[in-house]
């Protein structure tokens, strides 16, 4: 018998799909530096760090740990930061997720984005310090309008990566 | 109960071996990592090598994706000036008499300039620019402020050369790749350029504070004699930068120094002009030397 052109009984989506959506996705975030605007302050949240702490939130196993390497080598190609610096930072951060997820085993919304905001911040103050050590002298508190923002995107991005999830797994 | 999690691989040698091996990938990743921050210390020219070669594989994209960018910012600000027509037209029918009186006094100073360096043979020679290219992309994220330019040592752009608009000083490239160079902007954090108040040459050092604005110290010590409204130049002093480019005007007036705002709008500028390194002149030969 023919099946309905739209049944998602016993259909699994390719393997390609489910692996490389979340990668991409994070990809395309940390490709928001090559955007045509010349920002005179940092302003901007680092979104591929947010893509990529929504999906690991979203799915725990979705990767294993060393993901953070090839992700955060990515984002350093772009973001100004120096080679290696996101490479390290986001694979500390997943770590650390890790060993969160044996403590916390259920976790709702609000805790979950308590998890990210402080990670998000954490990683920008270590940003700050790893630029302290290559010459930059930039004031802490200039990165308040960005730490704000970017804690605030954090459930915006979730709600989009939640939504291409869907599309991924159907 | 919790779901069945692989981080959890229950008595499978397989599974337990390759969870462990996962983790110890990622700690040597991330001391890996470490590793290249600290080359990013201790051998910048090295790191910055490596770093302009990726830069260099994806400038093209940021190169098209900067031109529609600036088409979209001149029309939204064609309507907004369609709005306020008529004050603005105001306003420029008193500029344009300021200018014109400014004009005249320009051209006496010009003439009087002339006459003075002809009384003392001084010579000056200033090299053109000599790459104009498109800053196409910045780093919005980081607390660094780079600019990428789409033009590297294919185009003769080389490390450490002053970039600026029109109106005025941008930054010094600090990394060059085949096809795209980065560029400091001078409102970074760590840049630092030797300036002088325009009308007397009071000296001064800028100092980038990485939100957009300058900080100018003076250099002498006591109160701090720059105001509102006062406009700097570079001064040429240790080189890289050549005399005479415009870098900001002095916004806030505060005790140890003034806070400035760069007078090339990073916002707004497109193109950008990459100077020759300015090496200053030697000094001069003292009189009994040059008798013989």
């Amino acid at each position: 018998m023919a099946r309905h052109p739209r049944s998602r009984i016993g259909r699994t989506p390719s393997l390609t799909q489910r692996q490389a959506v979340p990668i991409i996705s994070t990809m395309i975030g940390s490709l928001t530096p090559l955007l045509p605007i010349i920002a005179t302050a940092p302003v901007m949240p680092p979104w591929g760090l947010l893509i990529m702490l929504a999906w690991r939130m979203l799915h725990r196993n979705l990767w294993p740990v060393w993901m953070g390497l090839p992700l955060g080598l990515f984002d350093d190609i772009f973001s100004g930061q120096p080679l290696g610096s996101a490479m390290m930072l986001w694979t500390i951060s997943l770590l650390g997720l890790d060993l969160l997820d044996r403590r916390m085993v259920w976790r709702d919304f609000i805790q979950e984005w308590g998890i990210a905001g402080g990670l998000i911040i954490a990683m920008l103050l270590s940003q700050l310090l790893v630029s302290y050590a290559t010459g930059g002298a930039t004031n802490p508190l200039f990165l308040a309008p960005q730490a704000i923002l970017s804690v605030l995107a954090f459930p915006l991005i979730a709600r989009i990566c939640a939504a291409i999830d869907d599309w991924r797994l159907r | 109960m919790a779901p069945p999690s692989p981080r959890r691989p229950g008595f499978s040698r397989r599974a337990q071996y390759s969870l462990f091996m996962g983790y110890v990938a990622a700690i040597v990743g991330a001391l890996a990592g470490l590793l290249l921050i600290v080359t990013a210390r201790f051998d910048p020219t090295g790191h910055a090598a490596l770093q302009s070669f990726f830069t260099d594989i994806f400038s093209p994209v940021s190169s098209v994706a900067r031109s529609v960018g600036a088409g979209i910012g001149s029309a939204s600000e064609e309507v907004g000036a369609y709005f306020d027509a008529a004050s603005k037209n105001r306003d420029m029918k008193r500029q344009l008499d300021a200018a014109r009186r400014d004009l005249i006094t320009g051209k006496n100073d010009a003439l009087e300039n002339r006459r003075l360096k002809r009384f003392v043979h001084l010579v000056e020679r200033l090299p053109k620019g000599i790459v104009t290219a498109r800053l196409v992309s910045s780093t919005g994220t980081s607390s660094r402020r780079y600019a990428i330019l789409a033009a590297g040592s294919r185009d003769g752009v080389v490390n450490g050369q002053p970039v600026r608009t029109l109106d005025g000083l941008i930054g010094r490239i600090v990394q060059v790749g085949e096809r795209s160079a980065r560029v400091l902007l001078i409102i970074d954090g760590g840049n630092i350029v030797p300036v002088r108040r325009v009308p007397d040459g009071v000296p001064a050092i800028a100092y980038g504070l990485g939100d957009g604005r300058i900080d100018l110290r003076p250099l002498a010590a006591g109160t701090n004699p720059f105001k509102q409204g006062d406009v700097f130049v570079t001064s040429g002093t240790g080189g890289i930068y050549q005399p005479g480019i415009p870098v900001a005007i002095g916004i806030k007036h505060n005790r140890e120094g003034t806070l400035a705002r760069p007078l090339a709008d990073p916002a707004s500028f497109d193109f950008a002009i990459v100077e020759p390194e300015f090496v200053s002149p030697p000094p001069s030969p003292s009189v009994e030397g040059s008798k013989k």
